[in-house]
This record gives C-alpha cells, sequence and structure tokens, in this order.
C-alpha cells in the first residue's frame, strides 16, 4: 500500500516559526484530516508536503522516495492540490482547465495526446462535470467549480491528493457533495489524502484519521474519537464544547458551547 | 468517440479557422499597403516589381530579363515600401505579443511592453545617440541597449529580496521609467535644433523604413516570438496564480523570468527601429481575450498576426491622409485606440473577467 511519509518538518516564515518538528505517516485509501486553529500552520503543512514552500527541515517521502529530489513536474505527477479559494479569474473552459492537470506530463512542444484526453475525460466523468466541459469555469456554482478542480488533481494521476478547505465556500449540500466525492476517490483509488478544514463536524464525519495541529506542531493524531475530546479542543481551539455520538447515526458530534478568554496556557 | 475528444476535435478546427482567416488577412492587408502610397504606380506594376524582385532573389541569373517600368518605381517599390509594410508588421507582432505576454505574467489588464520602464529608456538612448550626433547607426543601437539596461536595473532592483515578485517589479518599472524620462526631458531641453527629431522618434513611426532595419529587428523578433510561444500553456498555468501554477508543475520563477526576458528582448527590437508606438501593445492582446478567449495558445499567435495587421493598416492611414506628408503613426494609433479602449472597459463586464 502507498505511503506518505512526513518526518520532522520545520518551517520558519521570517522570524515565525510556522511549523515545528511535524512527523506522521498516511497511507494510500486513507483519508487524513488536519485540524486547528487559525494560524496553527495547516495550510503551510500542506505547501510544505509539495513543496510550494521549502522547509528548513525534514524530508517527505512516498514510498520512501524523497521528494526533495525530484522537480517541480515529478513532483506535479505524484500530488494533486484543490487549493483554498481557487477561484479562477479567468474564463477558460472546463475542459481546458482540467487540462491543465495534464501539464506536468507534457514536453515543451508537444500537443495533447489521445491518453491525455481519455485520462481528462475520466476525471470529468468521476466528477460529474463532464456535462461542463464546454462551459467557462467562471460561470460555475462555487460546489461545480470546487468539483472541476477535484478534476483538475485527478487529471494529474496522482497519489496524493491535498485539499485545502475544500468546502469552506460551500452550502451544506455541496460540502457533503464535495466530502463524499473525496471519500469514494481515495477509497476507489487507493490515494492518500490530506485535506485541512475548520469544520470539526465534517472533519470527524468523512476523515479516517485526524492530525490537531497547535502553533505548528502535532497536538494530537488518532481516530476522530481519539483527538475530539472536550479536553484537546479547550486547550488548542480555547473553546468549551460537549462532543456527543448522533443517537441513530453514531456520527460524532462537536458542539461549541463557550470560548474561553485569556491566554493559553 | 468521447466527449472530450468530441469537444477537443471542435477546438482544433476552430484553431484553425482562426489562424487560416487571420492569415489570409494578414497577406491582403500587406498587399494592399504595398499598393498604396504618394507616388502613383499602377497595381499591376507593383506586383510585376514585387514578383520580378523575389524571382531576382532567388534565381540572380533572371537580372538580365527586361525592366518594363521605371527604375524610381522600382525603388520606391522594393527599398521604400516593402521594408515599411514589413517592419511594420514585425512591430505590431513584437509589440502585440509582448504586450500579451505582460498582461498574463503581471495579470493585470493595464500591463503593456512598455511597463517596465522599456519605453523611457530607449528614448534616452536615442536622444543621447541625436543629441551628440553620433553616427546614425548608433540611434537603434544605443535605443536597444538603454531598453534592455532599464529593464534589468527594474529586474534587480524588484528582485533584490529572492524571488520575482511581480508587483515589486511593476513600482520599480515606474520609478526607473519616470527617472529615464526625466533625463529624455533635460536631454530636449538642451537639444536646441536637435528637438525635432528627438520628438518625432518618441512619437515612434515607420517613416525612415529600410532593409537595414528589417534586418535588425527580423532575428530577435523572431526568436522571442518563438521562444513565447513555446511558454505559452506556462502562461495559461501563471494566470491560476503562482501556487496553483507550482501545484501543476511550473517552475514559475525561472518561468517568469524568462518569459521577461523575451517580451523585453521583443519590445526593445521593435523600439529601436521604430520608437515609442503606444497602444498597440495594450489593446491587441484584450481585443483578442474577447475574441478567441484567454487561452495563451490560440491568443498568442492570434494577437501577433492582428497586431501586424492593425500596424500596417494604421501606418498605411498615417502615410495617406496628409499627402504628400504623413503623419507619425504613434499618434494614429492613441487617437484610434483610446477611445477604442473605453469602448472595451464598458464592456468589460460581460466578456472580461478581470
Amino acid at each position: 500500500m502507498m505511503q506518505l511519509r512526513i518526518k520532522g518538518i520545520s518551517f520558519r516564515y521570517d522570524s515565525i516559526q510556522a511549523l515545528e518538528d511535524v512527523t506522521f505517516t498516511a497511507v494510500g485509501g486513507e483519508i487524513l484530516g488536519i485540524i486547528g486553529p487559525n494560524g496553527s500552520g495547516k495550510t503551510t503543512l500542506l505547501r510544505c508536503i509539495n513543496r510550494t514552500l521549502e522547509p528548513q527541515v525534514g524530508v517527505v517521502l512516498i514510498d520512501d522516495r524523497d521528494v526533495t529530489h525530484l522537480s517541480r513536474r515529478e513532483i506535479a505527477q505524484q500530488m494533486g492540490l484543490v487549493p483554498q479559494d481557487a477561484a479562477i479569474t479567468f474564463p477558460f473552459t472546463v475542459l481546458e482547465a482540467v487540462l491543465m492537470g495534464r501539464h506536468p506530463y507534457r514536453s515543451i512542444l508537444g500537443g495533447e495526446t489521445p491518453r491525455d484526453l481519455e485520462i481528462v475525460n475520466e476525471a470529468l466523468r468521476l466528477t460529474n462535470t463532464l456535462h461542463l466541459a464546454s462551459r467557462p469555469i467562471t460561470g460555475l456554482s462555487g460546489g461545480e467549480q470546487q468539483r472541476v478542480i477535484i478534476a483538475r488533481a485527478l487529471a494529474q494521476e496522482p497519489d496524493v491528493l491535498l485539499l485545502d478547505e475544500p468546502t469552506s465556500h460551500l452550502d451544506i449540500n455541496h460540502q457533503l457533495e464535495i466530502l463524499e466525492l473525496v471519500r469514494r476517490l481515495t477509497k476507489e483509488r487507493g490515494l492518500v489524502t490530506l485535506l485541512t478544514s475548520h469544520d470539526l463536524n465534517l472533519a470527524a464525519r468523512y476523515c479516517d484519521r485526524l492530525l490537531m495541529l497547535e502553533r505548528g506542531r502535532v497536538y494530537a493524531l488518532g481516530t476522530p474519537e481519539e483527538v475530539l475530546t472536550p479536553a484537546n479542543i479547550r486547550q488548542v481551539y480555547r473553546v468549551e464544547v460537549e462532543v456527543t455520538r448522533h443517537r441513530s447515526t453514531g456520527i460524532l458530534q462537536v458542539l461549541p458551547l463557550s470560548s474561553i478568554e485569556g491566554d493559553r496556557v | 468517440m468521447n466527449r472530450v475528444d468530441e469537444l477537443y476535435s471542435k477546438w482544433q478546427r476552430r484553431k484553425l479557422l482562426i489562424f487560416a482567416s487571420l492569415a489570409f488577412g494578414l497577406v491582403a492587408v500587406v498587399l494592399g499597403a504595398v499598393l498604396i502610397g504618394p507616388v502613383a504606380i499602377g497595381p499591376g506594376t507593383v506586383l510585376r516589381i514585387s514578383a520580378y524582385q523575389l524571382l531576382c532573389w532567388l534565381r540572380p541569373g533572371l537580372r538580365s530579363l527586361p525592366r518594363p517600368w521605371p527604375s524610381s518605381h522600382e525603388i520606391i517599390v522594393v527599398d521604400v515600401r516593402w521594408p515599411r509594410v514589413i517592419l511594420g508588421m514585425l512591430v505590431g507582432m513584437a509589440l502585440s505579443i509582448a504586450g500579451c505576454t505582460m498582461q498574463g505574467l503581471f495579470r493585470n489588464p493595464l500591463a503593456s511592453p512598455y511597463t517596465l520602464g522599456i519605453a523611457s529608456g530607449a528614448a534616452f538612448g536615442a536622444a543621447l545617440s541625436i543629441v551628440l550626433e553620433l553616427p546614425s547607426y548608433t540611434l537603434p543601437a544605443l535605443a536597444f541597449a538603454f531598453a534592455l539596461l532599464t529593464v534589468f536595473i527594474v529586474y534587480r532592483i524588484a528582485t533584490a529580496r529572492g524571488g520575482v515578485p511581480m508587483e515589486t517589479l511593476l513600482l520599480a518599472g515606474l520609478a526607473v521609467g519616470s527617472f529615464f524620462s526625466a533625463l529624455v526631458s533635460f536631454m530636449l531641453y538642451i537639444a536646441g535644433e536637435k528637438l525635432a527629431s528627438i520628438v518625432f522618434w518618441l512619437m515612434g513611426g515607420l517613416w525612415a523604413s529600410d532593409w537595414d532595419k528589417v534586418f535588425i529587428a527580423l532575428a530577435p523578433i523572431l526568436l522571442g516570438t518563438g521562444g513565447i510561444f513555446l511558454l505559452s500553456r506556462d502562461l495559461d498555468l501563471l494566470l491560476l496564480g503562482d501556487e496553483q501554477a507550482r501545484a501543476l508543475g511550473v517552475e514559475t520563477e525561472r518561468v517568469k523570468r524568462t518569459l521577461l526576458a523575451l517580451a523585453s528582448l521583443v519590445t526593445a527590437s521593435a523600439v529601436c527601429v521604430s520608437g515609442v508606438i503606444g497602444f498597440i501593445g495594450l489593446i491587441v492582446p484584450h481585443l483578442m481575450r474577447i475574441l478567441v478567449g484567454p487561452g495563451h495558445r490560440l491568443l498568442l499567435p492570434a494577437s501577433c498576426l492582428v497586431g501586424a495587421m492593425l500596424l500596417i493598416c494604421t501606418d498605411t492611414l498615417a502615410r495617406a491622409v496628409i499627402q504628400p506628408t504623413e503623419i507619425p503613426v504613434g499618434i494614429i494609433t492613441a487617437l484610434l485606440g483610446a477611445p477604442f479602449f473605453v469602448y472595451l472597459l464598458s464592456r468589460r463586464k460581460r466578456l472580461l473577467e478581470w
């Protein structure tokens, strides 16, 4: 089974220590949710994993292959990113946008190959966006745009899928739709999926495991039950919560009660 | 055949259709422009002279053939009209592709080939050559050198802290451009009777076209344009922003540097032979983005062809309006360009999303 191993990653922006000694392993077919308050380093962590940022210390390994030694092109063949706020402001058609996912496979002179078109067709089909293919992406709804961006990431034929707050702009219907899609793709294709989220309830429901960050450090790592305890959430988010299980579905529910004033201890 | 194959071949056909019609248009415009001029020469004669010269160039042995036209006509067609039209084509192409590249790089519709201060730098070089009464071949050389020097200074200032920050480039371009503009103003002030030649150069025009200028501009413009074409897909991805471009495998900093260098080379080559012709590089990319969409694989070559056509047309207008004298083409492009630009802006909500 495919493995993504993150070993001892530290990253500083000028004088701010954004990540400190982050270590964990995720396996194929698993969704690992990365949670934590604003500024805890969630997005920075994703960027260090796909080398959009260069961490000062630490390595990222895909099946024992060190990502540091790969070119951007080679990394893009292994990791697909669905960025936060992927809002595309240029009226590319959906087909053009998803074809961009084939960029890491193309030579400078070559055009699209039949294989490129086949993979793009499959990515559009999987994300249920085939009927939108000729439409400009700027004219789509938020949920449709997000599905197109996921299709683009799939067209990269990645082993690792990184999603930065994939549902933050969406209504509840589309939130569920996108996360169902991500879960299905992760299981079917054996992807390692990392996603960051501010929504603890959605994270609990769709992620197999959660990684809780506090000020750039791993505070907790485990199943949603293990990580989403009132004590952990009090310490990391400074919020009193009640954690229950829904009576009939058994879904974990986090109910915020009150915020705690004062500094962290 | 699946849906994607179907759309893709439709797109290919559309691309072919656009290129074929634009290429046809360019040929028509070139021929039309060669036929028009203050000296009345019949279209048949112009074409016969052109064909004769082309054949002689291919087969020097044919020079002994009889030439049933006055030699003055031959000089006008071969050494005045043709170099002028070809230079117009090259310069129009260069300014359009450079403008298109800059707008893509800066993700800003107001960017133009002159955004990095290249025009002021070139103007200073040209003014220097005129004021110091240096030999005439130094004018394009100095204009070219100072154009590239300006970009180099701007680039060094902006990238002093690492990376290629586009906002800083924009501001540095503004600052360095203003500095060279001030130097140009100073040169104008001390120019005395040479004032007029500097001012004419600043206005931009193709009146002094000859084959030498064509040969100066030809190689760097074709080279730069070819290089930009090769990076057209990377330019598409840069429109998505650095993070997404990188995640899709683009070496963003290297691609930006290369594109800036190529666009500057192309612009400097155009400016050094034609002066500062405004608006073409701003408007043509806009117009073509509306007509063919934001994808640079179609947008760049289409802009080239239309830019070439537009500059040849405005230049023909420039020499036809007040015969036998002529207006600098820079004035015409701005006179026609500015209202057209306003018109585009008024439509922008519907057609352009930026």
